[in-house]
């Protein structure tokens, strides 16, 4: 019970997060990937420093911070439709997308790798 | 970055200024009301406890493909291909639509975070071959998935 509060309330946190983050970006007339980006890579970063603390941490903190805000500030739905508009928009889109892929995939990789190997620390 | 539109440094204009014109550039998005926030956080709850829930009841082992996460992204980027496909296209929907459904409800059921950890950890169980296969196969069916999304509106609506 207290599980699915945490993940509840973790959950609409994250998703307010990315929405201004992705509002701040907007209103500086930054592309919306960008956007989608950081909040894609903060996430994972946090999410790997839970993962690496692991059982040093109470059950309720991997759910609302983990679970709940990490899981819902990052999207993955949001990253795959961008990408797709960025492939249709022509032949200058294609070099961004493939640039979006990448990037978020290497340094969202290396931001979860990152995070594990601080919250591991002892 | 497009400097031009960049609020903090608004391009002066060659054509005379009325003094008492506010020096606000018109177009930028103003401050989404409250029920936009409300929406953004009941969707990003019920699409978070939707995700926990079929990682729940579909468990992986630490060396094997997070099936769960898998589908959920998946899935997510369908609906999202079908949504906004019909958002943009179709008859204006109520201001509250996309942001409940697709930053709300599709934003939090998808994960990015969950995704690359996993990656991360099936590296660190000795597993690359799984783990670029995760990695890849994600990626691959998330963009067939918001293509596919995209043209189901297509045919729903004709």
């Amino acid at each position: 019970m207290l599980t699915w509060a945490a993940i509840l309330g973790g959950g609409a946190v994250g998703a307010v997060c990315r929405f201004t983050v992705n509002w701040l970006v907007e209103r500086r007339s930054g592309p919306a990937p960008w956007a989608t980006f950081m909040v894609n890579v903060a996430g994972s970063l946090v999410l790997g420093l839970l993962a690496g603390a692991g059982a040093a941490l109470p059950g309720w903190v991997g759910a609302l911070v983990g679970t709940g805000f990490c899981g819902a500030l990052t999207t993955y739905s949001t990253f795959g439709y961008e990408t797709v508009q960025l492939l249709r928009s022509g032949p200058g889109g294609r070099g961004w997308a493939v640039l979006n892929v990448l990037a978020s995939l290497v340094v969202g990789l290396g931001a979860a790798a990152l995070g594990w190997q601080l919250g591991s620390l002892r | 970055m497009n400097a031009d539109g960049d609020p903090v440094n608004p391009p002066r204009s060659v054509e005379p200024h009325e003094p008492d014109e506010p020096d606000e550039p018109p177009a930028l998005p103003g401050r989404p009301g409250w029920d936009v926030f409300a929406v953004v956080a009941l969707g990003g709850a019920l699409g978070s406890a939707g995700r926990y829930g079929l990682a729940v009841l579909w468990p992986h082992a630490a060396t094997g493909v997070p099936w769960a996460t898998l589908v959920t992204n998946l899935s997510g980027c369908a609906l999202i291909g079908l949504l906004m496909r019909l958002v943009t296209t179709a008859v204006a929907p109520h201001r509250l639509v996309r942001p409940f459904l697709g930053t709300g409800i599709l934003g939090g059921f998808t994960t990015f975070s969950t995704y690359a950890v996993e990656t991360r950890g099936l590296l660190a169980a000795g597993r690359p071959g799984v783990a670029v296969g995760y990695l890849l196969g994600t990626l691959a069916g998330a963009l067939v998935a918001v293509r596919l999304g995209m043209w189901a509106a297509d045919r729903v609506r004709s």
